[in-house]
Protein backbone atom coordinates (compact mmCIF):
# COMPACT_ATOMS: atom_id res chain seq x y z
CA UNK A 1 0.00 0.00 0.00
CA UNK A 2 1.37 3.54 -0.91
CA UNK A 3 1.69 5.89 1.57
CA UNK A 4 -1.14 8.32 -0.11
CA UNK A 5 -3.41 5.15 0.08
CA UNK A 6 -2.35 4.57 3.56
CA UNK A 7 -3.63 8.55 4.37
CA UNK A 8 -6.83 7.95 2.19
CA UNK A 9 -7.64 4.76 4.00
CA UNK A 10 -6.79 5.17 7.34
CA UNK A 11 -8.99 2.74 8.84
CA UNK A 12 -8.12 0.26 6.22
CA UNK A 13 -6.77 -3.25 6.83
CA UNK A 14 -3.59 -2.57 8.03
CA UNK A 15 -4.73 -0.90 11.29
CA UNK A 16 -2.45 -0.71 13.61
CA UNK A 17 -4.04 1.00 17.11
CA UNK A 18 -7.28 1.97 17.71
CA UNK A 19 -8.56 4.46 20.50
CA UNK A 20 -11.87 3.66 21.98
CA UNK A 21 -13.94 6.30 23.98
CA UNK A 22 -10.97 6.84 25.87
CA UNK A 23 -11.15 9.64 28.85
CA UNK A 24 -8.94 10.30 31.61
CA UNK A 25 -9.36 11.83 34.94
CA UNK A 26 -7.04 12.74 37.21
CA UNK A 27 -7.82 12.98 41.19
CA UNK A 28 -10.45 12.17 42.92
CA UNK A 29 -14.10 13.08 43.67
CA UNK A 30 -14.72 16.71 44.25
CA UNK A 31 -10.62 17.24 43.19
CA UNK A 32 -11.11 15.49 39.78
CA UNK A 33 -9.56 16.80 36.42
CA UNK A 34 -10.91 15.80 33.27
CA UNK A 35 -8.47 15.45 31.04
CA UNK A 36 -9.52 13.34 27.91
CA UNK A 37 -13.00 12.81 26.87
CA UNK A 38 -14.33 9.84 24.35
CA UNK A 39 -11.11 10.25 22.07
CA UNK A 40 -11.82 7.66 19.48
CA UNK A 41 -9.14 7.10 16.91
CA UNK A 42 -7.87 4.72 14.48
CA UNK A 43 -4.33 4.59 13.29
CA UNK A 44 -3.04 2.25 10.49
CA UNK A 45 -0.01 0.46 10.00
CA UNK A 46 3.39 2.69 8.86
CA UNK A 47 0.71 6.08 9.39
CA UNK A 48 2.15 9.41 10.94
CA UNK A 49 0.06 10.91 12.91
CA UNK A 50 0.26 14.51 14.56
CA UNK A 51 -1.86 15.17 17.37
CA UNK A 52 -1.90 19.01 17.86
CA UNK A 53 -3.99 21.09 20.67
CA UNK A 54 -3.73 23.92 22.64
CA UNK A 55 -0.76 23.82 25.39
CA UNK A 56 -1.56 22.28 28.72
CA UNK A 57 -4.65 20.32 26.55
CA UNK A 58 -3.92 16.72 27.29
CA UNK A 59 -1.76 15.76 24.05
CA UNK A 60 1.21 14.64 26.00
CA UNK A 61 -1.40 12.80 28.65
CA UNK A 62 -3.19 11.30 26.14
CA UNK A 63 0.39 10.20 24.21
CA UNK A 64 1.32 8.54 27.74
CA UNK A 65 -1.97 6.58 27.68
CA UNK A 66 -1.49 5.40 24.29
CA UNK A 67 2.21 4.07 25.41
CA UNK A 68 0.78 2.29 28.66
CA UNK A 69 2.61 4.44 31.61
CA UNK A 70 -0.86 5.96 32.74
CA UNK A 71 -4.10 3.75 32.91
CA UNK A 72 -7.38 5.05 31.08
CA UNK A 73 -10.22 6.11 33.62
CA UNK A 74 -12.38 5.01 30.46
CA UNK A 75 -12.11 3.24 27.29
CA UNK A 76 -9.30 1.39 25.70
CA UNK A 77 -6.16 1.52 23.85
CA UNK A 78 -5.67 -1.30 21.09
CA UNK A 79 -2.93 -2.50 19.50
CA UNK A 80 -2.93 -5.13 17.06
CA UNK A 81 -6.14 -6.33 18.77
CA UNK A 82 -4.27 -6.63 22.16
CA UNK A 83 -5.22 -4.01 25.14
CA UNK A 84 -2.46 -1.96 26.43
CA UNK A 85 -1.85 -2.49 29.69
CA UNK A 86 1.52 -1.31 30.24
CA UNK A 87 4.35 0.24 28.33
CA UNK A 88 6.20 -2.24 26.35
CA UNK A 89 9.62 -2.02 24.12
CA UNK A 90 7.67 -2.62 21.05
CA UNK A 91 6.25 0.70 21.89
CA UNK A 92 8.65 3.41 22.61
CA UNK A 93 8.04 6.86 23.52
CA UNK A 94 10.70 9.93 23.21
CA UNK A 95 10.64 12.75 25.69
CA UNK A 96 10.72 16.33 24.70
CA UNK A 97 14.36 16.94 26.21
CA UNK A 98 16.26 14.69 28.85
CA UNK A 99 14.93 11.59 27.58
CA UNK A 100 18.64 10.13 26.80
CA UNK A 101 20.63 8.31 29.98
CA UNK A 102 23.82 11.27 30.92
CA UNK A 103 26.03 8.46 32.26
CA UNK A 104 25.86 6.41 29.12
CA UNK A 105 27.37 7.32 25.78
CA UNK A 106 26.00 7.53 22.62
CA UNK A 107 26.85 4.10 21.93
CA UNK A 108 25.40 3.13 25.49
CA UNK A 109 22.59 5.07 24.90
CA UNK A 110 21.63 3.24 21.41
CA UNK A 111 22.51 0.00 22.51
CA UNK A 112 20.20 0.78 26.23
CA UNK A 113 17.45 -1.85 25.06
CA UNK A 114 19.52 -4.55 23.57
CA UNK A 115 20.98 -6.42 26.46
CA UNK A 116 18.91 -9.44 24.93
CA UNK A 117 21.04 -9.23 21.70
CA UNK A 118 24.59 -11.09 21.16
CA UNK A 119 27.71 -9.08 21.18
CA UNK A 120 28.16 -8.67 17.31
CA UNK A 121 24.50 -8.20 17.00
CA UNK A 122 24.50 -5.51 19.33
CA UNK A 123 27.58 -4.21 17.64
CA UNK A 124 25.79 -3.77 14.54
CA UNK A 125 22.37 -2.81 14.96
CA UNK A 126 24.11 0.27 17.20
CA UNK A 127 26.17 0.93 14.51
CA UNK A 128 23.51 0.99 12.11
CA UNK A 129 21.45 3.28 13.94
CA UNK A 130 24.65 5.87 14.53
CA UNK A 131 24.28 6.12 11.01
CA UNK A 132 20.94 6.52 10.63
CA UNK A 133 20.36 9.33 12.69
CA UNK A 134 23.85 10.68 11.54
CA UNK A 135 26.18 10.31 15.25
CA UNK A 136 29.39 9.07 13.23
CA UNK A 137 32.20 9.84 14.88
CA UNK A 138 30.17 10.65 18.44
CA UNK A 139 29.65 7.14 19.19
CA UNK A 140 32.27 7.19 22.36
CA UNK A 141 30.77 11.07 23.28
CA UNK A 142 28.50 11.16 26.84
CA UNK A 143 25.07 13.60 25.98
CA UNK A 144 26.52 16.27 27.90
CA UNK A 145 28.95 16.97 25.11
CA UNK A 146 26.02 16.83 22.26
CA UNK A 147 24.17 19.85 21.06
CA UNK A 148 20.32 19.78 21.90
CA UNK A 149 19.72 18.72 18.40
CA UNK A 150 21.97 15.90 18.52
CA UNK A 151 19.95 14.23 21.45
CA UNK A 152 17.16 14.30 20.58
CA UNK A 153 18.57 12.23 17.37
CA UNK A 154 20.34 9.92 19.79
CA UNK A 155 16.58 9.37 21.58
CA UNK A 156 15.21 8.66 18.19
CA UNK A 157 18.27 6.23 17.56
CA UNK A 158 17.53 4.41 20.79
CA UNK A 159 13.84 3.88 20.29
CA UNK A 160 14.65 2.56 16.75
CA UNK A 161 17.05 0.02 17.69
CA UNK A 162 14.86 -1.98 19.56
CA UNK A 163 12.71 -2.00 16.70
CA UNK A 164 9.22 -0.87 18.22
CA UNK A 165 6.23 -0.86 15.73
CA UNK A 166 5.07 2.38 16.66
CA UNK A 167 6.74 5.75 17.92
CA UNK A 168 5.52 8.03 20.66
CA UNK A 169 7.12 11.14 19.95
CA UNK A 170 5.92 13.76 22.57
CA UNK A 171 7.04 17.41 21.20
CA UNK A 172 10.38 15.75 20.65
CA UNK A 173 11.64 19.01 19.02
CA UNK A 174 9.80 21.28 21.26
CA UNK A 175 13.05 22.67 23.20
CA UNK A 176 14.73 23.24 19.75
CA UNK A 177 15.99 26.46 18.04
CA UNK A 178 14.00 27.19 15.08
CA UNK A 179 16.54 26.01 12.22
CA UNK A 180 17.30 23.27 14.41
CA UNK A 181 14.05 22.34 14.21
CA UNK A 182 13.62 22.37 10.67
CA UNK A 183 16.58 20.42 10.19
CA UNK A 184 15.22 17.46 12.66
CA UNK A 185 12.02 17.44 10.63
CA UNK A 186 13.52 16.57 7.57
CA UNK A 187 15.50 14.17 9.18
CA UNK A 188 12.69 12.77 10.81
CA UNK A 189 10.71 12.12 7.63
CA UNK A 190 13.71 11.02 6.40
CA UNK A 191 14.15 8.51 9.20
CA UNK A 192 10.24 7.28 8.97
CA UNK A 193 10.51 6.49 5.21
CA UNK A 194 12.93 4.21 5.41
CA UNK A 195 11.97 2.36 8.28
CA UNK A 196 8.58 2.22 8.14
CA UNK A 197 6.99 2.81 11.67
CA UNK A 198 3.93 3.78 12.60
CA UNK A 199 4.59 7.18 14.15
CA UNK A 200 2.57 9.19 16.63
CA UNK A 201 3.82 12.85 16.99
CA UNK A 202 2.33 15.44 19.62
CA UNK A 203 2.97 18.96 18.42
CA UNK A 204 1.91 22.54 18.89
CA UNK A 205 3.36 23.48 16.27
CA UNK A 206 0.95 23.75 13.35
CA UNK A 207 3.90 23.77 10.56
CA UNK A 208 5.45 20.82 11.77
CA UNK A 209 2.38 18.86 11.88
CA UNK A 210 1.56 19.56 8.00
CA UNK A 211 5.14 18.92 7.26
CA UNK A 212 5.54 15.95 8.72
CA UNK A 213 1.74 14.14 8.91
CA UNK A 214 -0.52 11.94 6.87
CA UNK A 215 -3.26 13.12 9.02
CA UNK A 216 -3.68 15.70 11.90
CA UNK A 217 -5.91 15.21 14.81
CA UNK A 218 -6.90 18.17 15.99
CA UNK A 219 -7.75 18.38 20.32
CA UNK A 220 -10.03 20.84 22.03
CA UNK A 221 -8.80 22.19 25.36
CA UNK A 222 -9.21 20.66 28.54
CA UNK A 223 -10.96 18.10 28.80
CA UNK A 224 -9.61 17.30 25.07
CA UNK A 225 -12.02 15.88 22.70
CA UNK A 226 -10.68 15.00 18.61
CA UNK A 227 -12.05 18.30 17.31
CA UNK A 228 -11.05 17.70 14.09
CA UNK A 229 -9.20 14.99 11.62
CA UNK A 230 -7.63 16.30 8.85
CA UNK A 231 -5.58 14.37 5.99
CA UNK A 232 -2.93 16.03 4.56
CA UNK A 233 -2.81 14.83 0.98
CA UNK A 234 0.30 16.56 -0.32
CA UNK A 235 3.36 14.49 -1.93
CA UNK A 236 6.41 14.75 -0.64
CA UNK A 237 8.45 16.18 -0.36
CA UNK A 238 6.14 19.10 0.55
CA UNK A 239 6.69 22.39 -1.12
CA UNK A 240 5.68 24.88 2.19
CA UNK A 241 4.69 27.66 -0.52
CA UNK A 242 2.40 25.55 -2.34
CA UNK A 243 -1.14 27.08 -2.69
CA UNK A 244 -2.20 23.53 -0.92
CA UNK A 245 -0.04 23.61 1.85
CA UNK A 246 -0.82 27.42 2.64
CA UNK A 247 -4.47 26.74 2.29
CA UNK A 248 -4.09 23.19 5.20
CA UNK A 249 -2.06 25.52 7.20
CA UNK A 250 -4.83 28.52 7.34
CA UNK A 251 -7.60 25.87 7.63
CA UNK A 252 -5.94 25.29 11.36
CA UNK A 253 -5.54 28.36 12.08
CA UNK A 254 -8.93 30.22 11.12
CA UNK A 255 -10.42 26.69 11.86
CA UNK A 256 -12.57 25.50 8.83
CA UNK A 257 -12.59 22.45 7.90
CA UNK A 258 -11.36 21.26 4.65
CA UNK A 259 -13.29 18.22 4.20
CA UNK A 260 -15.99 18.95 4.66
CA UNK A 261 -15.40 22.26 2.89
CA UNK A 262 -17.61 24.48 5.68
CA UNK A 263 -16.78 27.37 7.07
CA UNK A 264 -17.17 26.93 10.90
CA UNK A 265 -18.73 29.99 12.58
CA UNK A 266 -16.05 28.72 15.17
CA UNK A 267 -17.25 26.08 17.88
CA UNK A 268 -17.74 27.02 21.53
CA UNK A 269 -16.00 29.22 22.91
CA UNK A 270 -14.84 26.68 24.95
CA UNK A 271 -13.69 24.54 22.19
CA UNK A 272 -11.49 26.43 20.41
CA UNK A 273 -7.81 26.07 19.47
CA UNK A 274 -5.86 28.18 21.40
CA UNK A 275 -3.54 29.00 18.90
CA UNK A 276 -6.12 31.30 17.29
CA UNK A 277 -5.46 33.19 20.55
CA UNK A 278 -2.60 32.54 21.04
CA UNK A 279 0.79 31.44 18.51
CA UNK A 280 -1.25 32.02 15.48
CA UNK A 281 1.60 34.27 13.49
CA UNK A 282 -1.59 36.93 13.26
CA UNK A 283 -0.77 37.79 17.18
CA UNK A 284 -4.52 36.37 18.06
CA UNK A 285 -6.81 38.22 15.55
CA UNK A 286 -6.31 37.61 11.55
CA UNK A 287 -5.21 40.32 9.60
CA UNK A 288 -8.23 42.35 7.86
CA UNK A 289 -8.28 40.09 5.01
CA UNK A 290 -8.39 37.00 6.34
CA UNK A 291 -11.21 38.19 8.24
CA UNK A 292 -12.77 39.38 5.21
CA UNK A 293 -12.44 35.71 4.38
CA UNK A 294 -14.27 34.71 7.32
CA UNK A 295 -16.90 36.63 7.13
CA UNK B 1 56.77 40.09 41.04
CA UNK B 2 53.86 37.83 39.62
CA UNK B 3 53.30 34.73 41.05
CA UNK B 4 51.82 31.67 39.44
CA UNK B 5 48.28 31.77 41.02
CA UNK B 6 48.58 28.25 42.75
CA UNK B 7 50.89 30.20 44.93
CA UNK B 8 49.33 32.73 45.83
CA UNK B 9 47.39 30.51 48.70
CA UNK B 10 49.93 29.63 50.05
CA UNK B 11 52.26 33.16 50.40
CA UNK B 12 48.57 34.01 51.96
CA UNK B 13 48.96 31.40 54.39
CA UNK B 14 52.81 32.36 55.03
CA UNK B 15 51.69 35.77 55.75
CA UNK B 16 48.93 34.74 58.12
CA UNK B 17 51.47 32.31 60.23
CA UNK B 18 54.08 35.01 59.79
CA UNK B 19 51.21 37.92 61.34
CA UNK B 20 50.63 35.48 64.03
CA UNK B 21 54.22 34.47 65.16
CA UNK B 22 54.89 38.53 65.33
CA UNK B 23 51.92 38.91 67.77
CA UNK B 24 52.62 36.41 69.81
CA UNK B 25 56.55 37.84 70.09
CA UNK B 26 55.24 40.92 71.14
CA UNK B 27 52.43 39.87 73.86
CA UNK B 28 54.02 36.84 75.03
CA UNK B 29 50.78 36.27 77.40
CA UNK B 30 49.75 32.37 77.46
CA UNK B 31 47.12 32.66 75.29
CA UNK B 32 47.95 30.62 72.02
CA UNK B 33 51.13 28.95 71.28
CA UNK B 34 52.80 30.52 68.19
CA UNK B 35 53.39 28.51 65.02
CA UNK B 36 56.95 28.05 65.85
CA UNK B 37 55.89 26.39 69.37
CA UNK B 38 52.99 24.19 67.22
CA UNK B 39 55.73 23.13 64.43
CA UNK B 40 58.36 22.23 67.20
CA UNK B 41 55.34 20.35 68.88
CA UNK B 42 54.49 18.39 65.60
CA UNK B 43 58.49 17.40 65.34
CA UNK B 44 58.33 16.43 69.11
CA UNK B 45 55.62 14.46 68.08
CA UNK B 46 56.61 12.47 65.22
CA UNK B 47 59.89 11.71 66.94
CA UNK B 48 57.86 9.74 69.94
CA UNK B 49 56.16 7.80 67.15
CA UNK B 50 52.96 8.85 68.56
CA UNK B 51 51.94 10.97 65.51
CA UNK B 52 51.07 8.58 63.27
CA UNK B 53 49.88 5.94 65.93
CA UNK B 54 47.39 8.57 66.52
CA UNK B 55 46.50 9.08 63.41
CA UNK B 56 46.09 5.85 61.90
CA UNK B 57 44.16 4.75 65.43
CA UNK B 58 41.40 7.97 64.23
CA UNK B 59 41.22 6.58 60.64
CA UNK B 60 40.82 3.10 61.68
CA UNK B 61 37.64 3.93 63.88
CA UNK B 62 36.38 6.47 60.94
CA UNK B 63 36.59 3.84 57.99
CA UNK B 64 34.38 1.29 60.44
CA UNK B 65 32.28 4.24 61.60
CA UNK B 66 31.96 5.55 58.12
CA UNK B 67 31.45 2.01 56.08
CA UNK B 68 29.13 0.68 58.74
CA UNK B 69 26.72 3.81 58.32
CA UNK B 70 27.34 3.99 54.14
CA UNK B 71 26.67 0.30 53.82
CA UNK B 72 23.32 0.37 55.83
CA UNK B 73 21.95 3.83 55.36
CA UNK B 74 22.52 3.47 51.62
CA UNK B 75 20.47 0.64 51.04
CA UNK B 76 18.15 1.36 53.23
CA UNK B 77 17.81 4.73 51.98
CA UNK B 78 17.29 3.42 48.28
CA UNK B 79 14.92 1.35 49.19
CA UNK B 80 13.05 4.03 51.36
CA UNK B 81 13.12 6.67 49.10
CA UNK B 82 11.65 3.90 45.98
CA UNK B 83 8.51 2.35 48.50
CA UNK B 84 6.45 5.91 49.52
CA UNK B 85 5.02 3.97 51.93
CA UNK B 86 8.25 3.31 53.83
CA UNK B 87 8.91 6.78 53.94
CA UNK B 88 6.04 7.61 54.86
CA UNK B 89 6.58 5.07 57.89
CA UNK B 90 10.18 6.41 58.80
CA UNK B 91 10.05 10.16 57.53
CA UNK B 92 9.44 11.69 60.85
CA UNK B 93 11.32 9.18 62.66
CA UNK B 94 14.52 10.15 61.01
CA UNK B 95 13.85 13.64 61.09
CA UNK B 96 13.52 12.89 65.29
CA UNK B 97 16.74 11.38 65.06
CA UNK B 98 18.86 13.51 62.91
CA UNK B 99 19.08 16.38 64.66
CA UNK B 100 20.35 14.62 68.28
CA UNK B 101 23.99 15.71 68.33
CA UNK B 102 26.43 12.58 68.09
CA UNK B 103 27.43 13.78 71.44
CA UNK B 104 24.64 13.13 72.72
CA UNK B 105 24.80 9.62 72.43
CA UNK B 106 27.99 8.67 74.38
CA UNK B 107 26.50 7.44 77.48
CA UNK B 108 24.41 5.20 75.64
CA UNK B 109 27.34 4.35 73.63
CA UNK B 110 29.57 4.03 76.87
CA UNK B 111 26.69 2.17 78.54
CA UNK B 112 26.48 -0.60 75.27
CA UNK B 113 30.10 -0.57 74.29
CA UNK B 114 31.70 0.35 77.15
CA UNK B 115 34.68 1.92 76.70
CA UNK B 116 36.73 1.60 74.01
CA UNK B 117 36.98 1.60 70.04
CA UNK B 118 33.38 0.41 69.66
CA UNK B 119 31.90 3.00 71.79
CA UNK B 120 33.96 5.38 69.33
CA UNK B 121 32.84 3.81 66.24
CA UNK B 122 29.20 3.40 67.19
CA UNK B 123 29.25 7.07 67.77
CA UNK B 124 30.43 8.10 64.07
CA UNK B 125 27.74 5.22 62.79
CA UNK B 126 25.28 7.08 64.37
CA UNK B 127 26.71 10.63 63.04
CA UNK B 128 26.68 9.39 59.93
CA UNK B 129 24.16 7.13 58.88
CA UNK B 130 21.25 9.63 59.61
CA UNK B 131 22.72 12.18 57.13
CA UNK B 132 23.61 8.74 54.49
CA UNK B 133 19.92 7.50 54.63
CA UNK B 134 18.18 11.06 54.15
CA UNK B 135 20.55 11.76 51.60
CA UNK B 136 19.72 8.44 49.80
CA UNK B 137 16.05 8.48 50.21
CA UNK B 138 16.43 12.11 48.47
CA UNK B 139 18.42 10.95 45.65
CA UNK B 140 15.74 8.33 44.46
CA UNK B 141 12.99 10.95 44.99
CA UNK B 142 14.91 13.16 42.77
CA UNK B 143 15.20 10.63 39.96
CA UNK B 144 13.79 12.22 37.16
CA UNK B 145 10.75 10.51 35.89
CA UNK B 146 11.64 10.55 32.24
CA UNK B 147 14.58 7.91 33.10
CA UNK B 148 12.32 5.90 35.01
CA UNK B 149 9.82 5.91 32.45
CA UNK B 150 12.08 5.24 29.72
CA UNK B 151 13.61 2.48 31.62
CA UNK B 152 10.48 0.87 31.70
CA UNK B 153 9.26 1.43 27.99
CA UNK B 154 12.42 -0.65 27.55
CA UNK B 155 11.58 -3.86 29.14
CA UNK B 156 13.75 -3.95 31.87
CA UNK B 157 13.36 -6.68 35.15
CA UNK B 158 13.47 -5.15 38.08
CA UNK B 159 17.05 -6.42 38.85
CA UNK B 160 18.12 -4.79 35.34
CA UNK B 161 16.69 -1.32 36.55
CA UNK B 162 18.38 -1.24 39.47
CA UNK B 163 21.75 -1.99 37.79
CA UNK B 164 21.10 -0.07 34.63
CA UNK B 165 18.64 3.06 35.93
CA UNK B 166 18.07 3.89 39.60
CA UNK B 167 22.23 3.10 40.67
CA UNK B 168 23.70 5.05 38.04
CA UNK B 169 20.60 7.84 38.19
CA UNK B 170 21.08 8.54 42.13
CA UNK B 171 25.45 7.78 41.75
CA UNK B 172 26.26 11.45 42.09
CA UNK B 173 24.10 12.71 44.46
CA UNK B 174 25.23 9.79 46.77
CA UNK B 175 29.19 10.62 46.32
CA UNK B 176 27.92 14.52 47.27
CA UNK B 177 26.36 12.51 50.22
CA UNK B 178 29.30 10.03 51.14
CA UNK B 179 31.66 13.68 50.79
CA UNK B 180 29.46 15.52 53.68
CA UNK B 181 29.26 12.24 55.80
CA UNK B 182 32.68 11.64 55.87
CA UNK B 183 33.42 15.05 57.03
CA UNK B 184 30.59 14.65 59.81
CA UNK B 185 32.79 11.37 60.68
CA UNK B 186 35.76 13.29 60.85
CA UNK B 187 34.12 15.30 63.38
CA UNK B 188 32.59 12.97 65.75
CA UNK B 189 35.69 11.01 66.15
CA UNK B 190 37.58 13.50 67.90
CA UNK B 191 34.76 14.29 70.15
CA UNK B 192 34.49 10.53 70.77
CA UNK B 193 38.21 9.71 71.45
CA UNK B 194 38.08 12.55 74.28
CA UNK B 195 35.87 10.49 76.43
CA UNK B 196 36.01 6.76 75.63
CA UNK B 197 39.52 5.86 74.19
CA UNK B 198 42.83 6.09 74.21
CA UNK B 199 44.21 6.84 71.19
CA UNK B 200 43.62 9.07 68.36
CA UNK B 201 44.02 12.69 67.93
CA UNK B 202 40.93 13.73 69.76
CA UNK B 203 42.63 11.79 72.79
CA UNK B 204 46.07 13.45 71.46
CA UNK B 205 44.10 16.75 72.42
CA UNK B 206 42.62 16.13 75.94
CA UNK B 207 45.90 14.66 77.08
CA UNK B 208 48.11 17.19 75.94
CA UNK B 209 45.90 19.38 78.24
CA UNK B 210 45.74 17.07 81.10
CA UNK B 211 49.31 16.01 81.09
CA UNK B 212 51.00 19.19 81.37
CA UNK B 213 49.09 22.17 79.69
CA UNK B 214 50.92 21.65 76.78
CA UNK B 215 49.19 23.68 74.20
CA UNK B 216 51.50 23.78 71.97
CA UNK B 217 50.30 20.04 71.34
CA UNK B 218 46.81 20.52 71.55
CA UNK B 219 47.22 23.37 68.47
CA UNK B 220 49.78 20.34 66.51
CA UNK B 221 46.45 18.12 66.88
CA UNK B 222 43.98 20.66 65.67
CA UNK B 223 46.47 21.62 62.59
CA UNK B 224 47.25 17.68 61.96
CA UNK B 225 43.34 17.10 61.58
CA UNK B 226 42.10 19.83 59.93
CA UNK B 227 45.07 18.74 57.32
CA UNK B 228 43.93 15.41 57.55
CA UNK B 229 39.94 16.24 57.35
CA UNK B 230 40.81 18.28 53.83
CA UNK B 231 42.47 15.47 52.15
CA UNK B 232 39.41 13.27 52.69
CA UNK B 233 37.73 15.46 51.72
CA UNK B 234 40.02 16.28 48.64
CA UNK B 235 40.01 12.37 48.00
CA UNK B 236 36.32 12.03 47.88
CA UNK B 237 36.20 15.12 45.55
CA UNK B 238 38.58 13.57 43.47
CA UNK B 239 35.75 10.63 43.41
CA UNK B 240 33.18 12.77 41.80
CA UNK B 241 35.54 13.87 39.19
CA UNK B 242 35.30 10.10 37.47
CA UNK B 243 33.44 10.73 34.12
CA UNK B 244 30.36 8.34 34.40
CA UNK B 245 29.85 9.64 37.56
CA UNK B 246 29.93 13.40 37.43
CA UNK B 247 26.96 13.27 34.39
CA UNK B 248 24.96 15.04 36.97
CA UNK B 249 26.27 18.59 36.95
CA UNK B 250 27.29 18.97 33.27
CA UNK B 251 23.92 18.12 32.23
CA UNK B 252 21.37 20.52 34.42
Amino acid sequence: MSLAEVAKNPAGTGQKLKLQHLGMVYGQDAESVPVLEDINLDVSDGEFVCIVGPSGCGKSTLLNVMAGFLPATAGTVTIDGEVVTGPDPRRILVFQERGVFPWLTVEGNIGFGLSKLTREERRQRIAHYVQAVRLQGFEHVYPSDLSGGMKQRLQVARALAVNPDILYLDEPFGALDFVTRVIMRGELHRIWQTERRTILFVTHDIDEAVQLADRVVVLSSRPARIQDILTIDIPHPRNISSPRYLQLRDDFFFWRNPVAGRDSSGPSSQQQPCWRYGISPFSGRPPRSFRRRLA
Amino acid sequence: MKLPARFRPVLFIVLLLVGWQVAIDRHPAQILPGPIAVASGIVDLLRHGILFKYIVASLFRVTWGFSLAALLGIPLGLMLGWFQRGEMAFYPLIQIFRPISPLAWIPIAILWFGVGDSAAIFLIFVGCFFPMLLIAMTAVRNIPSIYINAGRNFGLSSSEFVTRVLYPAVIPQLLVGLRITLGIAWLVVVAAEMISVNSGLGFLIVDARNAGNRYDLVVAGMVIIGIIGLLLDLAMRSLENVKSFHWSSSEE
